[in-house]
């Protein structure tokens, strides 16, 4: 009778110090993550700081009418979507080729290499990343005026001006930065695919060709599939600093340059308008969440082992 | 041992030659801006950046030198950020992970939700930057640079988490509990030290993004003297010119050497990205597995 009432006692005081160890993190969620999650009705709202958040008087769906009567929803959310469409297609299928060269590598040492060095441009910062494209097209002395198309004869681009190019540009910049990432998990993948499958295949003559497309692709897809679903839930959001910094915040260049996630910054810090911001924020929120919850559905149905939840 | 067809070794070869070609195209814009760095700056005025400078120079360093006071601040500020930002993340981290990975905790999963529910929605930028300002006062303070990063990988949480679950026997916390351990000292005299492999990678990639991190500056930071070398760089390519303004000349005093613009940009690129480049090849193995992890596990 008392071990019971003992081992009970024990039992709370550890349930109540387990808990007082998640505190910390438990209140840094509230603030940074689920405060602002209930902070999204102020896009239903006028803020006026004088009256508080609060106070500030609801104004319905006016902010949003505003927002969507101007040119500049219909540019991001195209160009949101078109970028990130670019990226999931080409970006898959350049990280799916790499991962297929690395994976026929036998020297490990050679392969530990290259690894790293695609790797290395993972680590790099988007302001650095800006300075090295500024490198390459700055129209006083970028690489590509000066020892490309000068030398040819051809006139001289001022790429900084020029809005057309920088589909192509960000694009390069997209897959110099992260191909290597994804690169490098599907490596991981094809790695934990059981040799002894490509044994049987070579003795029933498959070549090389033939042994990656019936076998590796094929044992790739659940993986290639999540990955795409996941980047599908995030259509909608935009690596900022891509898109913000490497076109080094040139106000020519926002036809194929501005996104979601730089009209957002733009318009609460540049332009101090915390309706049209906050609008286009909660479109972003609620669009991103209705694609994640489709997403993950999808591969529930294709897939029930992978689906996160 | 396999042997290999000779229609299996050519393939092989033009595997080898193109991921070699690749792997150089990666490192090609680096090199650029390095030897950019040290190319003489007429030459620069007259050619452009190269990949073999004409003439070498080291203007533009030693013009950074007589600079140093506004380098060495930048540097301090992302070191200490950087530092920190780590430090605090690791703990706060863990410390949550932990009990969500005790199967006698029976909030557990109410936990899990609460981490990974923060993954699928996100309420924007906007109220957080409200939140932080207006509530919290975060503007132009070191917390600015510290506080919206701390748990943004929030499967930093459900990896480690993960870790203590399949790594760690639960005979192991039993056993401390019998010699009347309470939860605290368990968790920090065994389980943090046991799980010293997951956190180094975490670790690693936290340090990453404060080291990378100049957006919570370009929402957060106004007065330049909380500027780390991520946002000095920025502030470097809007404008060259500071370094002549008051503020820079003051440094340097009168009489100075002419400003040598086109290769100091590159130069403090350099500057920059030389912590990244001195870390790398000791981390890269790390860093390689910390990829094969979040990928498979996350």
């Amino acid at each position: 009778m008392n071990g019971k009432l003992a081992s009970k006692f024990n039992a709370r005081k550890t349930t109540i110090s387990l808990f007082l160890l998640t505190v910390p993190g438990l209140l840094y969620l509230l603030v940074n993550n689920y405060l602002p999650m209930f902070g999204i009705f102020i896009a239903f709202k006028e803020i006026d700081y004088s009256k508080g958040l609060w106070g500030s008087d609801w104004v319905g769906f006016k902010n949003f009418e505003f927002l969507f009567r101007t040119s500049d929803a219909y540019i991001m959310t195209r160009n949101t979507l078109l970028y990130n469409l670019a990226f999931i297609v080409i970006g898959t299928a350049v990280s799916i080729i790499m991962a297929l060269l690395l994976h026929e590598l036998k020297n490990r040492m050679s392969s530990k290499m290259f690894q790293s060095a695609i790797l290395f441009p993972n680590l790099v910062s988007m302001v650095i990343v800006s300075y090295l494209v500024y490198a390459f097209l700055n129209s006083d002395s970028g690489l590509i005026n000066l020892s490309i198309l000068r030398p040819l004869g051809l006139e001289e681009i001022s790429w900084y001006a020029e809005p057309k190019y920088w589909p192509f540009i960000l694009l390069i910049t997209y897959l110099w930065k992260t191909a290597g990432y994804t690169t490098i998990v599907y490596f991981a993948f094809m790695a934990g695919i059981d040799k002894s499958i490509y044994e049987a295949a070579k003795i029933d003559g498959a070549g090389k060709i033939r042994q990656i497309w019936s076998i590796t692709l094929p044992l790739l897809k659940p993986a290639v599939t999540l990955m795409v679903l996941l980047a599908i839930g995030r259509i909608f959001n935009s690596d900022f600093g891509l898109f913000y910094q490497v076109p080094l915040n040139s106000g020519a260049l926002y036809s194929t340059t501005q996104t979601i996630d730089t009209y957002v910054y733009r318009a609460l810090m540049q332009m101090h308008d915390i309706g049209m911001s906050s609008a286009a924020g909660f479109y972003q929120s609620v669009v991103g969440f209705v694609l994640v919850i489709a997403a993950n559905k999808l591969v529930k149905k294709l897939d029930p082992d992978n689906a996160l939840f | 041992m396999e042997i290999a067809t000779r229609g299996e070794l050519a393939f092989r070869r033009f595997a080898f030659v193109a991921m070699a070609l690749i792997s150089v195209g990666m490192i090609l814009p680096v090199l650029l801006m390095i030897a950019a760095s040290f190319t003489d700056e007429k030459s620069l005025i007259l050619h452009g950046y190269r990949f073999i400078p004409d003439k070498l120079s080291l203007d533009a360093y030693i013009y950074m030198v007589n600079q140093y006071k506004i380098i060495l601040r930048a540097y301090g500020v992302s070191i200490f950020v950087t530092v920190a930002g780590t430090l605090i993340s690791l703990i706060i981290t863990t410390m949550l992970a932990y009990p969500m990975s005790r199967r006698d905790f029976k909030y557990r999963n109410v936990l899990a939700f609460i981490v990974f529910f923060t993954m699928l929605f996100s309420g924007g930028i906007v109220p957080s930057y409200i939140l932080w300002t207006r509530v919290f006062g975060i503007t132009d303070t070191y917390w600015a640079l510290i506080l919206p990063n701390l748990l943004m990988p929030a499967f930093h949480v459900l990896l480690v988490r993960n870790y203590y679950q399949s790594n760690i026997p639960h005979e192991l916390i039993e056993s401390a509990q019998i010699d009347g351990a309470g939860e605290f000292r368990i968790f920090f005299r065994i389980m943090f030290p046991l799980s010293v492999p997951v956190i180094a990678t975490i670790a690693l990639f936290m340090a990453l993004v404060y080291w990378n991190d100049w957006i919570n500056a370009l929402y957060y930071i106004s007065r330049p003297k909380y500027f780390g070398i991520q946002n000095l760089l920025i502030r470097m390519m809007n404008n060259i010119q500071f370094l002549r303004s008051s503020e820079g000349s003051a440094l340097i005093g009168t009489g100075a050497v002419e400003l040598p613009s086109t290769s100091i940009r590159m130069a403090m690129g350099v500057v920059g990205l030389l912590p990244i480049l001195v870390m790398f090849p000791f981390t890269q193995k790390y860093l390689i597995k910390g990829v094969v992890i979040g990928a498979v596990k996350g």
